[in-house]
């Protein structure tokens, strides 16, 4: 152990995070965080290690320090009876950064990095998971890129997934556009699953035509861990960036929870469906694009399983259309029995212009809040309806309740899914004022948002359309 | 060979790591059941393992190394005892605070000092051993003694961790793990490096078991506990021997590792005499000879070009006959090298890798090794090796051939090693170090109140040495003492000796020696508890039945599941009332007994008592029995 060479005094926050008496035996014994220290406490055991930063949630009475022997414990403050310095050492937590190797023969990709958990470290501060590396660095992580792709790294923001917003996706939509313009084969954005499918969603309507496809990835396993779903996850999107033949707006996700295949999902058709598994997104109202696995079915084959066959094709010489715009007065309401009508006055005098409306079976809400409705109509909100069920269609004529809510001027959206409804609703009255033209828009689909035919093996959830789920349900359908 | 060895000359020193599983309803991070054991699956999951960094931001040299293997890992589940966290797909629950509470007890009773709050940790296993490729686990207790062999030796921490998963198979690059185990609450106990001999480790383990099992918080049976031994000599590393299943085992174990130490040093001085004194000095050359050796008359070499595999001659200069050096008894250097290919190149149709001098007789043998020479270019000092299978696992054996040797010209790598049964032990994979720990984010600290400490204080259960020294003071055979303590009958010995008041030795003697006798009679003896043996004893310290007759009647109690006071009147060993006795005594003659002229009173007597304690087997206490008789026989003058 080296002696320490920094006065503890000039050390910037030697402290961190810890408060009332873990903070005072701290500063008692003239030790701090990173110091290596010898600790005996009053029944004489004694403790070597480092001082680690407390998280800022934790309670103010103990010390952590890691023990050489790689475990953390806490030290009661008031047990602590001696403490003293043997060194100090910041640690450095950072992977091996390396320059991407240029094959010329292999496509080109742009990794756009937004944070999330596919990109990630340990935060001492809070004891928690914060994006934090560069996409630069996640080729030190995965050398394996190289072999499919020659990267080019940029990072856009490093926020969590729930705090992606408008001013992200128009930022992101630009870089997209610009990206495109320079000529790559193909581009993915390193996101955080929670709004991964939002993103999906606006990016289908702010980025249109894309010659090359555009892939959104992350992973439910932090790249900290050893079962990690990142790396496979990062390596299967380049991959499609680079090769596959579908260009558009496409979520690449794990499609079991094994180390298998990932399944590439529409921008505007899939939703996260469980909160922890590796397999949560699945397409919804209609079958996944197509399979992309880290290895060919036969040496040298494709890589890829197409399921569907209404794509749109990869083509350099198409111009993409960029229209990054963004109503923020926009709301999902979800409907629930005692649903109070207040709620939509509420909106509509904060001026909000747009509401989805999740409504019961085919899209219902019940007559007391009809008036509500109609007020906030004819102030010029425009209000359209999604169904909570997830699966299937928005059916308003089929029942009175439905049909009295299309007087009221409510917009059906088909089998539009809530967010994606969300989505394009602020996009649309981003660029339109115009209830004619709004109403257009929103019933003209622009990728599969609305699916005019529901394949009939679609409603799985195990998801349908791949060959041994159809195997499974076959077998089990009674 | 070396077959002796002074372990004291030799600086041998070993410490332990006992694995035992805790009796809880859960398991250690989610509520599925634990101690459920299955044999069937209804569901699998197919995983590969990457290292990732440290807290302190360097890899791991074990991650790295089963990095390299490359292993496709498949888990067989369970719905009955596995859930969504096992498989990873679910972040853990909060920390099953009854573990906490035992791993406690077990860490008061060996005198540690509890730890404020308590942290969990992920150590990482790459094997496939654990889904997500770390354990948790976390330091409850540090700083404790037990007391052994006249000295203290040093526990030096408990830790309470989540047991892994049972291998089912590993072949190739693909390793099966059954999950039912996968979660259980264990905990690890750590002694300091302080035994001497085999024969110390062997005892160490037993007082842990001991001490462990007192806690009455442990599991029990095959698998519930498992210690890893830690055995190094002076000049050499530590080396840790995985798995030994019994206290027995360790001994040969051991003694077999010390040798094993012993000459790698010896080995480290003959490449230093050749002048391989760095780990840079080793140079290998790898040559595809699969077009050589593919015509030999020998089968595995024969099939492994047809299988899409190649031979490869491994060139390594300036070693000739060191990989016939002797390792440990009857195993040489090659062993060493085999077992790293083994493991890490996944080359594992035997013979894994061939010494071009113990090439076996075949046809056409001198024509084939003059060729191969040739095509090595092999000098009067270097040596080659053959490896064969798939090309690139083929590279990676050239290249743990390199690094063994390079290890070797260090002296003892630090690795776990595997035990086999006669007592040897093969690569496991190389040690891990701090660097494979780092924090469990999705756990909270616990805080450990003194409240909370002093609670489970106050119910602990007297620790094994403090019983020894009881029953033997009453004259309990100390081997007794120990299978009480170990089989729970000690916990059944004090609670009826308390009730009944009977003779500790006694008791002890029918609960220490007779039920293991009966159990070996096929008795199922676990019916026989703290209950039905007051229920005994209560008949005896009543006067009501004989000392005899207690197996006879803990047998009936055991096998027919009824009362000891039935089982007693069944057996006909009721106590008669001593008149009832007396009278009895009094009706024997001398019928049958054969006068010879040298007869004294004393061999009349013992005919008599004899004959008396036969008649009366049951009926009467034998001791009275005799000391009547003999008070008789003296009164009355022959």
């Amino acid at each position: 152990m080296s002696a320490p060479e920094t006065p503890i005094s000039e050390r910037s926050d030697c402290f961190q995070g810890y408060r009332g008496p873990a903070r005072d035996a701290l500063a008692k014994f003239s030790i701090g965080v990173w110091s290596e220290v010898e600790i005996v406490n009053d029944q004489g055991s004694a403790f070597v290690g480092v001082i680690l930063p407390r998280s800022e949630t934790a309670d103010d009475q103990h010390v952590v320090i890691k023990l050489f022997n790689g475990y953390n414990v806490g030290i009661r403050a008031d047990r602590i009876a001696s403490a003293k310095e043997t060194g100090y050492k910041k640690a450095v937590y950072k992977i091996p950064e390396k320059a991407f190797p240029f094959d010329p023969k292999k496509k080109s990709v742009t990794l756009l990095g937004t944070g999330g958990t596919i990109a990630s470290r340990l935060d001492y501060r809070t004891g928690a998971v914060i994006p934090a590396f560069t996409p630069g660095e996640l080729y030190g992580a995965v050398p394996e890129l190289a072999d499919i792709a020659n990267l080019d790294t940029q990072k856009l923001f490093g926020v969590f997934s729930e705090n992606m917003g408008p001013e992200q996706y128009k930022a992101l939509a630009i870089a997209i556009g610009r990206e495109i313009e320079k000529g790559v084969d193909g581009i993915v954005v390193g996101h955080g699953t929670d709004t991964m499918s939002h993103t999906g969603a606006i990016l289908s309507f702010m980025v249109q035509n894309s010659p090359v496809p555009i892939v959104i990835v992350g992973s439910q396993r932090s790249s900290d861990r050893p079962s990690s779903d990142a790396a496979l996850n990062l390596m299967n999107a380049v991959r499609t960036a680079a090769e596959c033949e579908i260009s558009e707006v496409m979520l690449c996700m794990f499609g079991p929870t094994s180390d298998n295949y990932d399944l590439l999902h529409r921008g505007t058709r899939c939703r996260k469906m469980h909160s922890s598994y590796r397999s949560t997104f699945r397409t919804i109202g209609a079958t996944p694009l197509a399979t992309v696995s880290r290895y060919p079915k036969v040496p040298g084959g494709s890589h890829f399983t197409y399921i569907s066959q209404e794509i749109l094709r990869r083509d350099k010489t198409r111009k993409p259309v960029i229209n990054p715009s963004f109503e923020e007065k926009v709301t999902i309401q979800y409907y629930y029995p005692n649903f109070n009508p207040d709620i939509i006055d509420g909106l509509s005098a904060m001026g909000y212009r747009g509401m989805v409306i999740a409504g019961t079976g085919l899209g219902h809400v019940n007559k007391p809040i009809y008036p509500a409705l109609k007020r906030a109509i004819q102030k010029g909100m425009t209000v359209v309806m999604t169904v909570q069920t997830l699966w299937g269609f928005a059916q308003m004529y089929v029942y009175d309740t439905g049909r009295d809510l299309l007087d009221l001027g409510i917009i059906p959206l088909d089998n539009m899914l809530i967010e994606t409804a969300y989505m394009k609703l602020a996009w649309v009255l981003g660029q339109a004022d115009d209830p004619t033209t709004i109403r257009e828009m929103m019933t003209t689909p622009i990728n599969h948002e609305i699916e005019s035919r529901e394949p009939h093996n679609g409603y799985l959830i195990l998801q349908g359309g791949l060959p041994e789920v159809d195997a499974f349900v076959q077998k089990h359908w009674k | 060979m070396l077959d002796r060895l002074d372990y004291e000359a030799v600086g041998l020193i070993s410490g332990l790591e006992v694995h035992q599983q805790l009796r809880t309803k859960h398991k250690l991070f989610c509520r599925c059941p634990a101690g459920l054991y299955t044999e069937t699956h209804d569901g699998e999951v197919l995983r590969h393992m990457r290292p990732t960094l440290s807290e302190l931001g360097e890899y791991d040299g074990t991650a790295l190394m089963e990095f390299k293997t490359k292993k496709e890992i498949v888990y067989l589940l369970n719905h009955l005892n596995v859930c969504t966290y096992e498989m990873d797909d679910t972040p853990p629950f909060l920390v099953n605070q009854e573990a906490i509470d035992a791993s406690i007890e077990l860490c008061l009773m060996m005198n540690m000092d509890i730890i404020d709050e308590i942290h969990i940790a992920r150590k990482q296993y790459l094997d496939g051993s654990i889904p997500t490729g770390f354990q948790r686990t976390a330091i409850i207790g540090v700083n404790g003694s037990l007391p052994f062999h006249g000295r203290d030796l040093t526990i030096t921490h408990v830790s309470v961790e989540e047991d892994s998963c049972r291998e089912v198979r590993d072949k190739g690059h693909q390793i099966v793990w059954r999950t039912d185990r996968l979660g259980m609450p264990l905990t690890e106990t750590v002694t300091g490096p302080e035994l001497r001999t085999p024969q110390e480790v062997r005892d160490a383990i037993l007082l842990c078991g001991m001490t462990a099992r007192s806690t009455q918080r442990v599991r029990t049976g095959i698998g519930a506990s498992r210690q890893d031994v830690n055995v190094s000599v002076r000049g050499g590393d530590r080396v840790e021997i995985k798995g030994v299943p019994r206290a027995g085992y360790a001994v040969k174990l051991v003694h077999n590792e010390g040798i094993r130490q012993y000459n790698l040093l010896k080995l480290r001085e003959e490449l230093h005499r050749r002048g391989f004194t760095t780990r840079e000095s080793i140079r290998v050359h790898p040559f595809d000879v699969s077009d050589i050796c593919a015509g030999a008359d020998l089968g595995f070499l024969r099939q492994a070009p047809s299988n899409g595999g190649k031979i490869f001659a491994v060139k390594v200069e300036g070693v000739a006959g060191l990989a016939l050096h002797p390792t440990q008894p009857d195993t040489t250097f090659l062993d060493e090298l085999s077992g790293r290919i083994r493991v890490i190149a996944c080359l594992d149709e035997a013979p894994i890798v061939l010494s071009g001098a113990l090439l076996p007789e075949f046809p056409g043998k001198h024509r084939m090794l003059e060729r191969l020479r040739k095509r090595v270019r092999i000098k009067e000092n270097d040596d080659y090796f053959i490896v064969f299978g798939p090309e690139e696992d083929c590279r990676t054996a050239a290249d743990e051939i390199r690094l063994r040797f390079a290890d070797a010209t260090q002296g003892i790598p630090k690795e776990t090693r595997q035990a086999l049964v006669g007592g040897f032990t093969t690569f496991e994979r190389i040690l891990p170090g701090p660097d494979r720990m780092y924090p469990d984010t999705d756990s909270p600290p616990t805080p450990v109140t003194e409240a909370r400490v002093a609670t489970l204080r106050a119910r602990l259960r007297p620790p094994p040495w403090e019983r020894i020294e009881r029953y033997m003071s009453w004259r309990v055979p100390e081997e007794t003492c120990h299978y009480l303590i170990r089989r729970g009958g000690a916990e059944i010995l004090d609670a009826v000796i308390e009730k009944t008041g009977v003779d500790g030795l006694v008791a002890a003697i029918a609960i220490g020696q007779h039920t293991r006798a009966m159990k070996r009679a096929g008795v199922p003896v676990e019916r026989l508890g703290a209950g039905e043996w007051m229920q005994i004893f209560d008949l005896l310290t009543d006067g009501r039945i004989p000392r005899e007759s207690i197996p006879v009647i803990a047998a009936s109690v055991a096998k027919d599941g009824v009362s000891a006071e039935a089982a007693a009147a069944a057996a006909g060993v009721a106590m008669e009332p001593r008149e009832r006795w007396l009278e009895s005594v009094d009706r024997l003659t001398m019928d049958g007994y054969l006068a010879g002229k040298t007869d004294t009173p004393g061999k009349r007597l013992r005919f008599l008592t004899g004959r008396a304690v036969d008649q009366l087997l049951g009926k009467a206490p034998a001791k009275d029995v005799a000391e009547y008789l003999r008070q008789k026989l003296t009164e009355v003058p022959s």
